[in-house]
């Protein structure tokens, strides 16, 4: 079982949906706080369904406010790149610059591209988590005391 | 004659240094972002740091007593020894923070460092101009919070040490006087 999460863990990285910062937060856990990348993760999730919701209403409304939707972007690019969420991040720095740009049809292309990334790595994350919880807790990076 | 005694033993339990508890420092961390309150909190942990950590510049005005509202506790109870802010924050912004902390006579003196995911070389100018200590990418590293924390650590054993030497200073010379004066 601690095989197969260890393989899981590699695809995500070796696919892309993960960087180097996802490491950075599981060098932060031990005994004491065993599930602190999950915990971040939790956060990052129901914070980034917030944004995905704000952007949704704004681009819904038709006329578009892109100094707003930037801002959005902002926050998304911010906590997803904190978080070690590569493809997630790379979406939302290219909606910024069709932000820039004044494109809407690009950022509703985008958004589109983003809403999807965003879903794959939550089902492949909550998928990563509860195995590696039902493994035990040697499977989850931890920093040598 | 009574007897003098050498100031060889001096009392150190009444320290003068800033540090929350000898070993800790206490820092105020403030961002917008909730994941990146609970990263840097971590972070801070982790670097057996003291942590109080705000989602506003507003919020940690408050924190400092610095808002106006004369309900906070005072500096001396208080005891922060350094200050993280993210630079983008909705209302005032970390450079506002910033501004506002170093304008004050009762925190000027706390070391204050900017975090932003944006590496823009104006803003970073302005940032250090202002007075900040530092200015960090974000996402920040645990190596950068150790790095400050060892350098803020140097920074109050130096002046911990320059305080006791000058207290030595001072009791030799009292001792020197009484010993003068054949007391």
């Amino acid at each position: 079982m601690q095989r197969q999460v260890a393989l899981i863990k590699q695809s995500l990285f070796d696919q892309g949906y993960l960087d180097e910062q996802f490491m950075e937060l599981e060098e932060l856990q031990d005994d004491a706080n065993p599930n602190f990348v999950e915990e971040v993760a939790t956060l990052y999730f129901k914070d980034s369904a917030r944004l995905i919701n704000n952007i949704e209403q704004a681009l819904e409304r038709g006329s578009f406010d892109f100094n707003r939707l930037d801002n959005y972007m902002h926050q998304f690019k911010g906590s997803s790149t904190s978080i070690g969420a590569s493809k997630v991040k790379t979406e939302c720095t290219m909606f910024r610059e069709y932000c820039r740009a004044g494109n809407a049809e690009g950022c509703l292309r985008t958004f589109k591209q983003l809403k999807k990334e965003h879903a794959t790595l939550r089902k492949k994350l909550e998928q990563y988590f509860q195995l590696a919880r039902q493994a035990g807790p040697k499977e989850i990076a931890r920093r040598p005391k | 004659m009574a007897e003098v005694l050498r100031p060889e033993k001096l009392d150190i339990s009444n320290d003068t240094s800033s540090l929350a508890s000898p070993e800790l420092l206490h820092v105020l961390a403030v961002d917008d972002s909730i994941v990146d309150r609970k990263f840097i909190e971590r972070l801070l942990r982790v670097s057996s740091c003291k942590v109080t950590v705000v989602d506003s510049a507003t919020r940690a005005l408050q924190y400092l007593g610095l808002d106006g509202d004369n309900s906070s506790v005072g500096f001396q109870d208080l005891k922060i020894n350094l200050i993280m802010t993210d630079y983008s924050m909705p209302g005032m912004t970390g450079y506002e923070l910033l501004k506002k902390i170093k304008e004050s006579s009762v925190f000027r003196e706390i070391p204050v460092v900017i975090m932003s995911s944006e590496n823009i070389l104006p803003r970073i100018d302005r940032c250090l101009e202002e007075g900040a200590e530092d200015f960090l990418l974000k996402p920040v590293k645990l190596a950068d919070v150790k790095r400050l924390r060892d350098s803020l650590m140097k920074a109050e054993e130096r002046v911990f040490k320059n305080i006791m030497h000058k207290r030595e200073l001072e009791a030799n010379d009292i001792f020197s006087q009484l010993k003068r004066a054949k007391i």
